[in-house]
This record gives C-alpha cells, sequence and structure tokens, in this order.
C-alpha cells in the first residue's frame, strides 16, 4: 500500500527519479543520520574540552583511521570471517535442536513436565558462567567456543517456542479437526505455523544472546575472532583499535539481527502490515 | 394466540420422516472448584432434515456447551446424540460449526482455507480446484482468494468461513452466533445472505443466537432453552413462508410470534437475573 503510495506521488512530481530520492532521504533515515552526526560531535567535544575521565578516549578521527588501518589488513577480515562462522553453526545448530524439542515440549504435557524441571534449574545460569566448564570438558578451545555459543541462544528458543505452541488458540485445533485434519496435519498445518511467530521472536532474541557469548568466549578462549582482536588491542593498549573492534561487533550483531527480521518477514507473509 | 401452538418435539411438526439429529436427555456439568456446576439438564429435541432450527436462551445458559456435544468437541454425562442414528463421539465434517469468534486459520490465504477440508482429505487437485472456485464465487469472495483473514471485512471473514465449512458438503450446519460483533448492516447483509443460501439448498441448519429477532426472523424451528441449568422450555414452529424477507418482521403473526416467546425469555432472564446475572437481564431488556 505504502509503497504503492511513494511511487503514485513520485510518478506526479516527475518520475522515478524522485521518488527513489524521496524514499532514500525518507523522515527514517534523516533521523538516523542527525542521531549518528549528533554523537560523532559530542564525542569530539568532550574529549577537545577535556572532561575528566571521558577525554581519555581517542577522538573520533583517529578511531576512523584505525579502521582504515585496520581494514586494510587480512587481519581484521579473517576476524570477521571467524566470529561469523561461529555465529552462523553454533545458532543453526541451536535452532535445530531448540526449535523440534521446545515444539514437542509444547505440545506434549507429559514431555514436557519431564524435560522442564531441569530445564528451569539450568536456564537461570548465565551462558558466560559455563566458559569455565565448557574449556575442560570439551577437547579444543574451537569446539568449547561453539558449545558456549550454541547454550547461549539455545535455552532462550526453546522457551518461547514452547510457550509459542502452548498460546495456539484450541479453537484452530477444532476447527482443523472438524474439517478432518489428521495429527500429522495438525503439527504442519496448524502447529508449526502458529508457534512461527514465537519461533522467530526466539530467533531475534537468541542471536543477540549468540553475539555476547561468542564474544565472552572468544576473549578469553579464542585464538583469533572479533572478540580476541579487541582483547589484543586492549593488550597491546591500543584504544583506537579496542573500539574499532567494539564498532565491529556492533555492525556484526545489528547485521545478523537484520538477517533473521528478514527471514522472518519472508516465513510469514501474513504478519506483514498491509 | 390460537395458532402458536407449543410442540414438544420439533419433529412432530413433520410429516413423519425421521429426524437428521436426536438430541435425547442429554445432561452434563462442569467441576468448578470443588463442586459440579449442571450446564445442561435433561435436554431433549430433534432436529428435522432440510429445515433451519434455531436454539435461543439467556446468555450463559449453556447454548456452547450444546454445540461442543453436537460438534463432537465433548461427551455429554449422559443421554445420547445422534446424526442419521449414529452416535456422534468426536469432531466430524458431517457436522461443522461456525463460532462466533473467526476460526479461520491467519497463516493461510482465502483459497488455502476453503480448500483445507478438502486438501486432508485428499480430494483429486482438480476436483478440489472446481469446488473451491464454485464456493468462492457463491460467497462473492472469489477475487479474494489471495487475500489473508486479516486483510478482510469482519463479513468477508463470516464468508469465508462458511465456504470453508460447505465446501465438504455438512449434513448439518452448526452457527453458533455466527454474525455476532458484526456491525448492524454487515449483520443484516449476512442474514439475508445465510437464509438465501439455505432456502436454494435446503441446507439442514442449526443456528444459536441470543436476539430474538433474529431468530423468528430465520428459523423454522424455536428451542427455547431455560436459564441454567438448561433445559429445553418450549419448541415453538414458526411457520412464517419461505422465502423469509425482511418486511415480514412488520406482520401480525411475527408480532404474535415475538410477544409469545418474549414472554417465556423474559422469565427465564430474570431467573438469570436472580441468580446474579445481571448482563442476561439486560439483553432481554433492552429489547422488550
Amino acid at each position: 500500500m505504502s509503497v504503492n503510495a511513494l511511487k503514485l506521488r513520485g510518478s506526479n512530481v516527475g518520475g522515478k527519479i524522485s521518488s527513489y530520492v524521496r524514499g532514500a532521504l525518507s523522515v527514517k533515515t534523516l533521523e538516523g543520520i542527525v542521531s549518528l552526526v549528533a554523537f560523532v560531535a559530542l564525542w569530539q567535544a568532550a574529549v577537545s574540552l577535556r572532561i575528566p575521565y571521558i577525554s581519555n578516549l581517542p577522538f573520533p578521527g583517529q578511531v576512523w583511521n584505525s579502521l582504515g588501518e585496520a581494514a586494510g589488513t587480512s587481519g581484521y577480515w579473517l576476524s570477521w570471517v571467524a566470529s561469523l562462522k561461529r555465529i552462523l553453526i553454533s545458532f543453526i545448530i541451536a535452532q535445530v535442536v531448540g526449535v523440534p524439542l521446545g515444539l514437542f515440549m509444547g505440545m506434549s504435557k507429559p514431555f514436557r513436565q519431564l524435560i522442564f524441571p531441569v530445564f528451569e534449574i539450568v536456564r537461570p545460569i548465565p551462558p558466560i558462567a559455563w566458559i569455565p566448564l565448557a574449556i575442560l570438558f570439551w577437547p579444543t578451545e574451537e569446539l568449547s567456543i561453539y558449545a558456549l555459543t550454541f547454550i547461549g541462544p539455545f535455552f532462550v528458543i526453546v522457551l518461547n517456542v514452547m510457550q509459542g505452541v502452548a498460546s495456539i488458540d484450541q479453537s484452530f485445533k477444532r476447527a482443523a479437526l472438524s474439517l478432518g485434519a489428521k495429527p500429522s496435519d495438525i503439527f504442519w498445518k496448524i502447529m508449526l505455523p502458529g508457534a512461527l511467530p514465537s519461533i522467530l521472536t526466539g530467533m531475534t532474541v537468541g542471536i543477540g544472546v549468540a553475539w555476547n557469548v561468542l564474544i565472552a568466549a572468544e576473549m578469553i578462549a579464542g585464538r583469533n575472532g572479533l572478540g580476541r582482536m579487541t582483547w589484543e588491542a586492549y593488550t597491546n593498549g591500543n584504544i583506537p583499535l579496542i573500539i574499532v573492534g567494539m564498532i565491529s561487533i556492533g555492525v556484526a550483531g545489528y547485521l545478523c539481527s537484520s538477517l533473521v527480521r528478514l527471514i522472518g518477514e519472508n516465513c510469514m507473509p501474513w504478519q506483514r502490515r498491509f | 394466540m390460537a395458532e402458536i401452538a407449543p410442540l414438544l418435539r420439533a419433529s412432530d411438526g413433520g410429516a413423519g420422516q425421521d429426524p437428521l439429529l436426536c438430541v435425547a436427555g442429554v445432561s452434563k456439568s462442569f467441576r468448578e472448584g470443588d463442586e459440579h456446576q449442571a450446564c445442561l439438564d435433561n435436554c431433549s429435541f430433534d432436529i428435522a432434515r432440510g429445515e433451519l432450527s434455531i436454539i435461543i436462551g439467556p446468555s450463559g445458559c449453556g447454548k456452547t456447551t450444546l454445540i461442543n456435544l453436537i460438534a463432537g468437541y465433548e461427551l455429554p454425562d449422559s443421554g445420547s446424540i445422534t446424526l442419521d442414528g449414529a452416535p456422534v463421539s468426536a469432531p466430524s465434517f458431517d457436522r461443522l460449526v461456525v463460532f462466533q469468534e473467526t476460526t479461520l486459520f491467519p497463516w493461510m490465504t482465502v483459497y488455502a482455507n476453503v480448500v483445507f477440508g478438502c486438501k486432508v482429505k485428499g480430494v483429486p487437485q482438480q476436483e478440489m480446484q472446481e469446488k473451491a472456485k464454485h464456493i468462492l464465487s457463491k460467497v462473492g469472495l472469489y477475487e479474494f482468494r489471495d487475500k489473508y483473514p486479516s486483510q478482510l471485512s469482519g463479513g468477508m471473514q463470516r464468508r469465508t468461513e462458511l465456504a470453508r465449512a460447505l465446501i465438504n458438503d455438512p449434513k448439518l450446519m452448526i452457527l453458533d452466533e455466527p454474525f455476532r460483533g458484526l456491525d448492524a448492516m454487515t449483520k443484516e447483509l449476512m442474514q439475508e445472505f445465510y437464509l438465501t443460501l439455505f432456502e436454494e439448498t435446503g441446507l439442514t441448519t442449526l443456528f444459536v443466537t441470543h436476539e430474538l429477532e433474529e431468530a423468528i426472523f430465520m428459523a423454522d424451528n424455536l428451542v427455547l432453552l431455560t436459564h441454567k441449568p438448561a433445559r429445553v422450555k418450549e419448541i415453538l414452529k414458526i411457520d412464517l413462508p419461505r422465502p423469509r424477507h425482511f418486511s415480514m418482521m412488520a406482520s401480525k403473526k411475527y408480532f404474535d410470534l415475538h410477544g409469545y416467546a418474549m414472554g417465556l425469555l423474559v422469565e427465564e432472564a430474570k431467573r438469570a437475573f436472580e441468580d446474579g446475572n445481571a448482563i442476561a437481564f439486560d439483553a432481554v431488556s433492552s429489547l422488550e
């Protein structure tokens, strides 16, 4: 609807280009730019005015130069690749294991009563608290990082899916049964699509948790990755590079969340705003 | 008043034909904390083939429980329900319910919703498509077949739901306050729509409502239920001619039937009020 309206208005004013420019410079984009520019200006001012403690930070320009230098080295990009690979693999395994488990826990009361008490005890342990055990338990540091990055989103996903299934309106099930649905139809055509919004919520929260744990694990046990890069910058006393690392982690997390959101929108066309 | 003869059994009025649905001595109670709350008490009535029967009673009297039993979602504590002589024990597509709240699957398009029954039963693709096209055109939603339920108006959702049921050729169509929550205009259109459909197809229908005007305008038989625990208070034959038209709501016969039935309903609503169900009383007194 809104896209059509925009196109229509654009053609009235003068063709495709103007509508494109209007789209790119929408109010939201402008607000974003203003917000970022103001933040950098404040940072610059705070350091220039020698505000206590804050002035220990490098100038935005120094960070920018450091970023430029880092981007010219293969090491920087290999850190990206290492971290993204770990996130991707661990996160996918967490989905593959967590979604079916959550579905069955939501659908079967006996199964839930069997598994859930353990969940309730283990779940409140922050994923970072697993680090010492994980390092000792797994034969390689790499495997322990994968395991930790798996645990973080795993609980979030299982619980979300479980609650999602349990909250599906019983009248959908009744209607489907009346129309002649078999148990397999109920699962594939009612339960799974009905739980999809919760699965996606679990993924959105889970990907954030996964980055949290991954960075901590890389700093402690990693040999490479964005977390390790930031930690090494700290041991070398290279403050601009620390900030470059932090920004890179932020951007990586943002990209992953956007990807999850994009998947969600494509999986659930009925939830789009019309 | 002489023409309004209360009938013990709706089917007694039929020409000796065996009824489609028999509800015989059905009772049902629910546990509420420690005590059993009787909901239905020894309800008996028949639904004749090709007739539109309406169940009416004060709010909260157990109409929906009765529907759940007939649909097969729950089993009665005692008594029996038979459809074509076979006992009702589970949900089936020979008795389809359209509820007051929409149960269209939000993740399916109009088309996918309508063909759901055919799909799970394995109806051949081509037959399914033809049936769907026919039924969607009939309810005037063929152009909307690729929309999702959330994109439709309330009236269109109701019609989609009817289409989803009708495509399965049910023996008995059960409508549980299906037009509740629609605006007055849409409601009238939907009443007219269903009446036309019924008068064309003769599909045996059980309709639940708490609105007397709607009930008398549409029904062949009116099953009046008492306040909780619900018993059959009386079964009224509505012998207004078919096809029905809104102008009949101004006729003497309609007026007499309405007055008589309202008298019975008000008695029950007053009992409901004494029991503390003020809403039931309001609903009726606003009509008086």
